[in-house]
Order: C-alpha cells, then sequence, then structure tokens
C-alpha cells in the first residue's frame, strides 16, 4: 500500500501515539481490503457510542485512546448514546449506567468530537458535499451519503472511523472507487408506495432478498427526505447495502442481478415485523426524527392523547428538537401524553428498563433490532396504526 | 519433533506463540468470548467451555457484532487474550480488535491453518514476517 510523507510520518509515531495506533489500524485495514492507497476524508461519523452496547470494552479503549493524546483532525459526529443526556431518569436508566455512558462521552469530547449523538448527522450540521470522501459508521447514514448526498463512505466500524477521524483519512477502496458505485442489482417494483412506512418496508425487503450489492430502483421517483431516510436505514439492517439508487440511470454493473417486489414480497417482510398481542409502547423516530416528522407528528395527535398504561416514545436529535420547541411541535406532542427523548433511540437504550413489553414503530430496522437488544416484542406497521395502538380521542 | 514453517500475511503486525486450540467455526467475540475470563461461551460453538488465554486461535474468520474488536481489547487488558490469532481470511472486526489489543494476526497461510494445525501444535506466530512456524511432537 502506498503511503504519503505525512502518512509515513503518522506511522511511525512521529505524531504522537494516538495518530501511530490510528495509522496502523487503517493500513492493516487498507491491506485486508486491498486498497492501493490513503484517501483524504472531509467527515467522519462515529459508532460505537452507547454504553449497552460497547460496555466497559469500548469504554476503556476510548479513555485509553483519549489519555494517549488523541485528536481529531476532521469535523466529527457522534452516534446515539444509551440515554437522553438530560432526561435519563424518565428512561429508567441507573444511576451507575448514567455514569459510564457519561464517561464515554467525555473521552470522545476529550478528543474534539462533537457530542452530536444521532444516527442522522446530515440534518445537524454534518452534511458532506456531493462527492466528498468521508468515513460513516452509523448504517443508516451510510447508506443516506452514498445515495442521497453523493459523499462517498465504506460501512465503517466504529474504531475505523474514529482512526479515520484522527488521521483525516480511510484506505482509499469499495465506495471511494468510482468504478464499484455502480448498481448491481436492478429492482422492479411492482406494489403502491405511499406512505413512509412503504418506503421502510420496501428497503427491509430489498435488504432481505439482496443481502449486499447495490439496488437500483429503476423508475421510483421519490424525492422526499424523509422517506429516504427511513429507506435508507430498512436497507442496512435486514442486509449489508450502503448504497442504492432511485430514478432514471443507465450505467450498471455488467452481471446485473434482477429482483421483482410485489405486495407479496412486502407482506412476507411484514410478517417477520409482527408480534402477537397489543402494543403498549409506539417509538416514532428510527432515523431520528426531522423537523417534517416532528410537525406531522404534533399534528396527528390533535385532539387524542395517550391510552392508560400506554405511551409513545418519539427520539430526535438535540438539534431538531430545539428546532421544533421554537416552533411548539414539542408543546403539541407533549400535551398528547407523548415524551420527545433525544441523544438516543428505541434500538441503543436500554428499553427494557421502561416497563413496556411489546414496542411498535413505523420503523423496520427498529422493529428487526428491538426483540434481540432488549427483549421487547416488537411490530412495524403504518404510522396512523402506530398512533392508533396507544393513543385515544380526548 | 516435527517443525514446519509457513508463509501467510501479516496483518496485525505482532509476533506471539503459543499452544493452539483449533476450530472449523467463525467466532464471535461479542457475547461468544468471556472478556473477564477468556472462556469461549458461545453454545453450540466446537470451541465452549475452552480458555483463549494464551493460546493461538485457529479459525477461519470472524463473525458477528464490530463490538468484537474491543472485547479482543478488553481481554488484552484482564490478561486474557489470545497470544495469536490465524485466520484463513480475516475480516474488519478480528483484525480491528489485534490491532487495537497488539495481538499478532495472520492469515491466508499458503496451506489451510484449520487442517496443518492440530489443537495442541505449538506456533509461533510472526505478524510482522507475515510466517507461522508450527512445531509437533
Amino acid at each position: 500500500m502506498y503511503l504519503s510523507r505525512e502518512e509515513e510520518r503518522m506511522l511511525s509515531g512521529e505524531e504522537g501515539l494516538a495518530v501511530q495506533k490510528a495509522m496502523q489500524l487503517l493500513t492493516a485495514l487498507g491491506e485486508v481490503f486491498g486498497a492501493e492507497r490513503m484517501v483524504k476524508i472531509e467527515s467522519a461519523q462515529i459508532a460505537g457510542v452507547s454504553y449497552g452496547n460497547i460496555g466497559d470494552a469500548g469504554m476503556e479503549f476510548l479513555e485509553d485512546w483519549a489519555d494517549l493524546g488523541g485528536k481529531v483532525r476532521v469535523k466529527s459526529t457522534l452516534n446515539p448514546a444509551g440515554m437522553d443526556l438530560d432526561k435519563w431518569k424518565e428512561m429508567g436508566i441507573d444511576d451507575e449506567y448514567y455514569q459510564r455512558q457519561m464517561r464515554i462521552l467525555k473521552a470522545f469530547e476529550k478528543m474534539g468530537v462533537e457530542i452530536t449523538c444521532t444516527c442522522t448527522p446530515y440534518l445537524v450540521g454534518n452534511r458532506p458535499r456531493s462527492g466528498a470522501h468521508v468515513a460513516w459508521s452509523e448504517s443508516s447514514a451510510v447508506v443516506f451519503a452514498n445515495s442521497v448526498l453523493g459523499a462517498r463512505t465504506n460501512r465503517e466500524g466504529g474504531p475505523s472511523a474514529l482512526a479515520a477521524a484522527i488521521t483525516g483519512r480511510t484506505p482509499c477502496y469499495g465506495l471511494h472507487l468510482e468504478d464499484n458505485r455502480v448498481p448491481t442489482a436492478i429492482v422492479k417494483v411492482e406494489a403502491r408506495l405511499e406512505s413512509i412506512f412503504d418506503f421502510s418496508l420496501l428497503g427491509y425487503t430489498v435488504g432481505r432478498i439482496l443481502g449486499s450489492g447495490i439496488p437500483y430502483f429503476k423508475g421510483v421517483l421519490v424525492r422526499d427526505f424523509d422517506k429516504l431516510k427511513i429507506m435508507s436505514a430498512a436497507l442496512a439492517a435486514s442486509g449489508g447495502i450502503a448504497m442504492f439508487y432511485v430514478g432514471d440511470r443507465r450505467r450498471t454493473a455488467d452481471k446485473l442481478e434482477k429482483v421483482c417486489v410485489d405486495q407479496r414480497e412486502l407482506e412476507l417482510s411484514r410478517e417477520k415485523l409482527s408480534s402477537e398481542g397489543k402494543p403498549d409502547l409506539a417509538c416514532i423516530g428510527c432515523p431520528h426524527c426531522s423537523i417534517q416528522e416532528l410537525r406531522d407528528l404534533a399534528r396527528a395527535l390533535k385532539d387524542k392523547r395517550v391510552k392508560e398504561g400506554c405511551a409513545l416514545w418519539v427520539w430526535t436529535s438535540q438539534g431538531v428538537y430545539d428546532q421544533a420547541k421554537d416552533r411548539g411541535y414539542l408543546r403539541a406532542i407533549e400535551g398528547a401524553g407523548g415524551k420527545v427523548f433525544t441523544d438516543t433511540c428505541m434500538v441503543v437504550c436500554p428499553l427494557e428498563k421502561s416497563g413496556y413489553s411489546h414496542m411498535v414503530s413505523n420503523s423496520c430496522k427498529a422493529a428487526h433490532y428491538v426483540p434481540s437488544t432488549s427483549g421487547l416484542k416488537a411490530t412495524a406497521t403504518e404510522t396512523y396504526l402506530v398512533l392508533e395502538s396507544v393513543m385515544e380521542g380526548r | 519433533m516435527q517443525e514446519r514453517t509457513y508463509r501467510g500475511r501479516g496483518v496485525a503486525k505482532f509476533v506471539g506463540k503459543g499452544e493452539a486450540l483449533v476450530s472449523r467455526q467463525g467466532i464471535s467475540f461479542f457475547g461468544g468470548v468471556d472478556p473477564t475470563t477468556g472462556l469461549i461461551r458461545e453454545k453450540g460453538h466446537d470451541l465452549c467451555g475452552q480458555d483463549v488465554t494464551g493460546k493461538v486461535l485457529v479459525f477461519p474468520k470472524g463473525k458477528g457484532s464490530t463490538v468484537g474488536s474491543y472485547v479482543l481489547y478488553q481481554l488484552k487488558k484482564n490478561g486474557h487474550a489470545p497470544a495469536g490469532i490465524i485466520n484463513v481470511e480475516t475480516e474488519a472486526i478480528i483484525a480491528t480488535g489485534c490491532i487495537l489489543a497488539e495481538i499478532p494476526l495472520v492469515d491466508k497461510l499458503e496451506v489451510d491453518p484449520i487442517s496443518a494445525i492440530s489443537t495442541g501444535d505449538y506456533v509461533v506466530v510472526d505478524g510482522k514476517e507475515g510466517r507461522v512456524v508450527v512445531r509437533r511432537g
């Protein structure tokens, strides 16, 4: 693998131990994946933040790297943590969990990472320009960055994204190379697509069928960012997909896989993401809600209130939360008995501490992960049905 | 005593040696290995109940959550890391964990390591030179 003089200096330890270790990691990964050189990056999105997810192992590693003097060189933002940084007690989080989560965030802060704690960095100031090379490690944001924003990133792990932030570089392979960014499968959709949930279900179905590769949804015209956002998340949950195309495009790979998605295939996904019994916890915001989604939710909750024994938990970023507060959407949601949490989500927080037993969401990604991450039953369905299951007229 | 040297690719450029522990199955360090004891606890795994501490682990490749990289790091801090790892062809989780934890890692040997190396063999993993030495008997 070719290294520039500056990169050689980093590897030899002339720029400190943290930079050296970061470069060791990146060159080794570069060799594993057959990269010929490094490429400079414009931003990093770092996963592996929730204490419940990375545990003491990850916490100790991050503290050690921060103590070695690691400092990020590019704009670096953070994935959701395991709790709302203010309202953690309302989520049933205990003091020990809180303390350890804060140690993780302090380590990141010491390294210069912005404590954004969201899976939608592109909604709160980390929005790369088209063509920019970045190192992102939130799977839904990776898909969104490659497919909607036109940025270039592989599916990074937490440590490799952090190492990229510390060196300002990532090995140049995979989706950093133009030749690898062509569709490998053509998806014919024979079903009506209207709601946000339809697009989540479509993404989940295609991820399930393909597993990997770059699907091209020929003729599917969609410009609504919220639909593209939820589809990105679902594609990366049921499969290892990092990029897709919609609309019209000519250039494709020579060997093109063909997939047809009809109503029957969508129903099959829906059955996989359904549980018996009545849901008691409605969750909206996987990926984190945009301001438009909070507006729509505020409107849908007019003259409604949360039923006894049920809850409505909404998840967003601190940045969007502040906007929603100014525009009165928060008051509307909270007035109906809902709670709006920031910095975390139903997938990475210890949802089992909530005391509820069956989550319902309009996000297939959320329904896919929640049973294994927190043991709750989970169902995915249309947004209005999510709300109907826990709300009643006022 | 029989001694053989095999060439491979040095991924984590450190050197270590120990008794081999060979598996035909992939290993998920997250959930699959106890970071405080080094014991493999994945039910149904052919190495379930075995201790990885100080051993040279030979297996096809890593699997499971990327948090597995941090578990390798924690094993090292707790004094229960393997002395080295040999994969058929490694992937990002094991490669990342070995580099963070300074555990030697070699893959792509000129022979299939799972049939060439047996549990109990004495093995030197040289990640610097991309080489593995196997002693038997």
